[in-house]
C-alpha cells in the first residue's frame, strides 16, 4: 500500500480496524476525539460494535464486557478521561481479559489544557489502577509507528491476556504525516476457551476479578507477577541512534524523543559524541540496555514533556554510574532542538574527563524554561 | 400397598439453571427466591446455555456461583455497561445484569439510565431492599424516610438525605425502556407475579424488543434487625406504599436489534 497523508488519531482508528477490532467504545475528549468520530462511521460500516458511552467509566466497562466475550475490544481517551478509566483497568487486569487503550495525552493536572503533553507516564506506567498490575505501555514517536503499534498492541493483549496501552501525546494524535496502513486482516472466527459464549456443552465459564480467601488472592497475585515478569523479559523494545560510540546519551520517548533526535544530530555536527535512546515500551522499561549504556557513557540527559517522570526510571537503570540531567517542558510547550542542544553542550562541558563524576553531583541546575521540582 | 402408591411424581425440583450448591446468603434473605425465579424462567424459556450473567458488587457478587451459566463480575454499579459490551458483540446471547440498590440506584445511576436510553437489548433484575447489605446496613438511596441504618442512626432525614429514589419510575419514562415492572417477594402470591414479570422481561430480550428491568422489593433481616417473617411484613406494610407494585411500562416498541 502506498503512503498517504494521515492524521494521527484517524490513522490509529483505521489501523485498529485493520487489526481486527470487533468493538470500540469511547467518550469525547480533546485531543483524541477524531478517533471516536472516525470509529462512529467506520465500525457500523463493517457491522462491528460502536457505542458512544455515557462516560469514560461506561466506556471502559463496555470494553471489559466485549473483551469477556473473547472479542478484540478497545477504547481511547485523554489524560483526565484515563483517570476515570482506572477502576476498569484494574478490574480488567484482575479478570485477565485482553484490551487495548489509546491515551492521547494532554496537559494536567486537573482540567489542565488540551495541548500536547507527556504527563501520563506515571499514570500509565506506575499506577494504572489499584493493586499490583502493570499494563504494557507502547510509546510511538510518529503516525507510522502508532499505526504499526496498534496491531502489535492487539497481539500482545491477546498473547498475555492483559491491558496494552498506546501512550502518545496530542501532537501525534493531531498531526498529519505520510504513513502507510497495513492491509485488512482476516476476521478471526471462534472465541478463546475462557470467553463467555454460553455454557453449552461445557461447564460454565466465570470471569471473576476477586478472590475472597487470602491464600487464593496471594496465589493469584503470584501468578500475575509471573506473567508480568515474563512480559518484562520478553517484550522490551527501544530505538537507538548513534549510541555505539556515544559519550552522552539523550533519552526521550514519543515526541520528545523524536525532537531529541534532531538535537543529537546537531550535537554530532559540533563534534559532541551524543546518542539517542528512545524507549518504545515504557513498561516493560528497557532498563537493562540503559544500564549497559551507562557503563561507557559520561552522562545522560532525559527530555520529557512533563516535570520529570520517566527520568526516575532512567536514574534507577543508570544506578548512579553517570549523572542524569533533566529537561522538561509543560503545559503544551514542546522542547525545541536548540534548547536540547544547549543542555547537551552543558552536559558535555560538566562531564569532561577533567571533571570527575563525583564533582558534579549535587542539586541539579535548573535549565532554561524548566521549573525545577527536585 | 398398591402399585399406584409407589409411583412418585415430581412436583418441584431444582431448576437446571440453578447450581447444586448452598448459598452464602443470610437466613431468611430473599436473594435465594429471586435466584430461583430467574433460574426457573431460564429453564422454561430454554435459554440457559446461551445466557450470560453480569453479577454486581454487593451481596450478590457471588451470584455466579449459583447460576449454571457463564458469568462475569462487574465493578460496583457498572453492570449495565459491562452487559452492553457483552451484548453488542454477542447479540445472539441473552445477557442479564443482577444488581442491588446501592449498585443500581446510587453508584451506578449513569450506567443504568444510559443503558435504558440506548435501548440496550438486555435484562436487568434490580433487588431493592432499601439498604446496603454487604457492607453492613448503611443507608441506600432507596432507604425509607425515617429509616434507621448504620449510617443514618437517627433515621433518614429528608432535609439532609433526601427521599427514596424510585428508579423504576425514572427508567419507565425513558423512551428506550420497553418493559419496566416492580414486584415484591414478600408473599407466595407476589412471588408468582414476580416470576411472570421476570419471564416477560426475558421474552422482551429474546424478541429483540429492547431494554427490560424488573425491580424486586426484597428484605434484609440481618441489617434490618428483624426476624425473617417480620421482614416480610415490613416489605408489605412499609415498602410497598412507597414503591407501588405493578408494570410501570409494557411497550411493544423497540429500537430494533443491536449488535454485530
Amino acid at each position: 500500500m502506498a503512503k498517504q497523508l494521515l492524521k494521527g488519531n484517524e490513522a490509529i482508528a483505521e489501523a485498529a480496524v485493520r487489526a481486527g477490532v470487533d468493538a470500540y467504545f469511547g467518550y469525547p475528549i480533546t485531543p483524541q476525539t477524531e478517533l471516536l468520530e472516525y470509529m462512529s462511521k467506520r465500525m457500523p460500516e463493517l457491522g462491528r460494535a460502536f457505542v458512544q458511552a455515557e462516560s469514560e467509566l461506561g466506556a471502559i466497562n463496555m470494553v471489559y464486557g466485549a473483551a469477556c466475550a473473547g472479542k478484540r475490544a478497545m477504547t481511547s481517551s485523554s489524560s483526565p478521561g484515563v483517570s476515570l478509566m482506572q477502576e476498569g483497568l484494574s478490574y480488567i487486569a484482575a479478570a485477565e481479559v485482553p484490551i487495548v487503550l489509546v491515551d492521547v495525552m494532554r496537559g494536567g493536572p486537573g482540567l489542565g489544557n488540551i495541548a500536547p503533553s507527556q504527563s501520563d507516564y506515571f499514570q500509565m506506567v506506575k499506577s494504572a489502577g489499584h493493586g499490583d498490575f502493570k499494563p504494557i505501555v507502547l510509546a510511538p514517536a510518529s503516525v507510522q509507528e502508532a499505526i504499526d503499534m496498534i496491531g502489535l498492541a492487539f497481539d500482545l493483549a491477546d498473547k498475555y491476556r492483559t491491558v496494552v496501552t498506546l501512550l502518545l501525546d496530542g501532537t501525534i494524535g493531531q498531526m498529519m504525516e505520510p504513513a502507510e496502513l497495513p492491509p485488512m486482516s482476516v476476521k478471526r472466527s471462534g472465541a478463546p476457551g475462557w470467553a463467555l459464549t454460553g455454557a453449552s456443552g461445557r461447564p460454565k465459564n466465570g470471569i471473576i476479578p476477586f478472590r475472597m480467601q487470602a491464600d487464593d488472592l496471594e496465589a493469584f497475585n503470584l501468578q500475575l507477577q509471573q506473567k508480568l515478569a515474563l512480559i518484562a523479559h520478553t517484550e522490551v523494545r527501544y530505538h537507538e541512534q548513534s549510541v555505539e560510540d556515544a559519550e552522552l546519551i539523550v533519552v526521550g520517548f514519543g515526541t520528545a524523543g523524536r525532537i531529541a533526535q534532531t538535537a543529537v544530530k546537531m550535537a554530532r555536527r559540533q563534534g559532541i559524541k551524543a546518542g539517542l535512546f528512545r524507549p518504545i515500551t515504557l513498561w516493560p522499561f528497557p532498563e537493562r540496555r540503559l544500564s549497559q549504556l551507562a557503563d561507557d557513557a559520561r552522562g545522560f540527559l532525559v527530555v520529557e514533556m512533563n516535570a520529570g517522570q520517566m527520568v526516575e526510571d532512567v536514574r534507577l537503570a543508570v544506578g548512579g554510574q553517570a549523572p542524569v540531567k533533566f529537561l522538561g517542558r509543560m503545559g503544551g510547550s514542546l522542547p525545541m532542538p536548540d534548547e536540547i542542544l544547549s543542555a547537551i553542550v552543558k552536559l558535555d562541558q560538566t562531564t569532561t574527563p577533567a571533571h570527575p563524576v563525583g564533582a558534579i553531583e549535587g542539586p541539579m541546575t535548573p535549565l532554561k524554561h524548566f521549573v525545577s521540582i527536585n | 400397598m398398591t402399585l399406584e402408591n409407589t409411583i412418585e411424581t415430581v412436583v418441584a425440583d431444582r431448576p437446571q439453571a440453578l447450581s447444586q450448591t448452598s448459598t452464602h446468603y443470610c437466613p431468611g434473605c430473599l436473594h435465594g427466591v429471586a435466584h430461583r425465579l430467574i433460574a426457573e424462567v431460564l429453564d422454561e424459556l430454554g435459554i440457559r446455555e446461551r445466557t450470560l450473567l453480569v453479577a454486581p458488587v454487593g451481596c450478590s457478587v457471588f451470584a455466579f456461583n449459583y447460576f449454571e451459566c457463564d458469568a462475569v463480575v462487574a465493578p460496583h454499579g457498572r453492570a449495565p455497561a459491562v452487559a452492553t459490551g457483552l451484548k453488542r458483540v454477542s447479540p445472539d446471547k441473552i445477557v442479564f445484569a443482577y444488581q442491588g440498590d446501592g449498585d443500581l440506584a446510587s453508584i451506578g445511576t449513569a450506567e443504568i439510565i444510559h443503558a435504558a436510553v440506548r435501548g440496550e437489548n438486555i435484562t436487568v433484575i434490580f433487588i431493592n431492599n432499601a439498604v446496603y447489605g454487604m457492607t453492613g446496613g448503611q443507608m441506600a438511596p432507596t432507604s425509607l424516610v425515617g429509616m434507621k441504618t448504620t449510617s443514618s442512626p437517627f433515621g433518614r432525614d429528608v432535609k439532609t438525605m433526601g427521599s427514596p429514589l424510585k428508579m423504576s419510575e425514572l427508567i419507565a419514562q425513558i423512551d428506550g425502556a420497553t418493559f419496566v415492572s416492580r414486584r415484591s417477594l414478600h408473599s407466595p402470591a407476589e412471588i408468582r407475579k414476580a416470576k411472570k414479570a421476570i419471564r416477560r422481561a426475558f421474552e422482551v430480550q429474546i424478541n429483540h424488543q429492547g431494554f427490560s428491568l424488573v425491580e424486586l422489593l426484597s428484605n434484609c433481616p440481618t441489617n434490618w434487625d428483624m426476624k425473617p417473617l417480620e421482614s416480610l411484613r415490613w416489605i408489605e406494610t412499609r415498602m410497598v406504599p412507597v414503591f407501588p407494585l405493578g408494570d410501570l411500562k409494557n411497550a411493544v416498541a423497540s429500537h430494533g436489534i443491536k449488535g454485530v
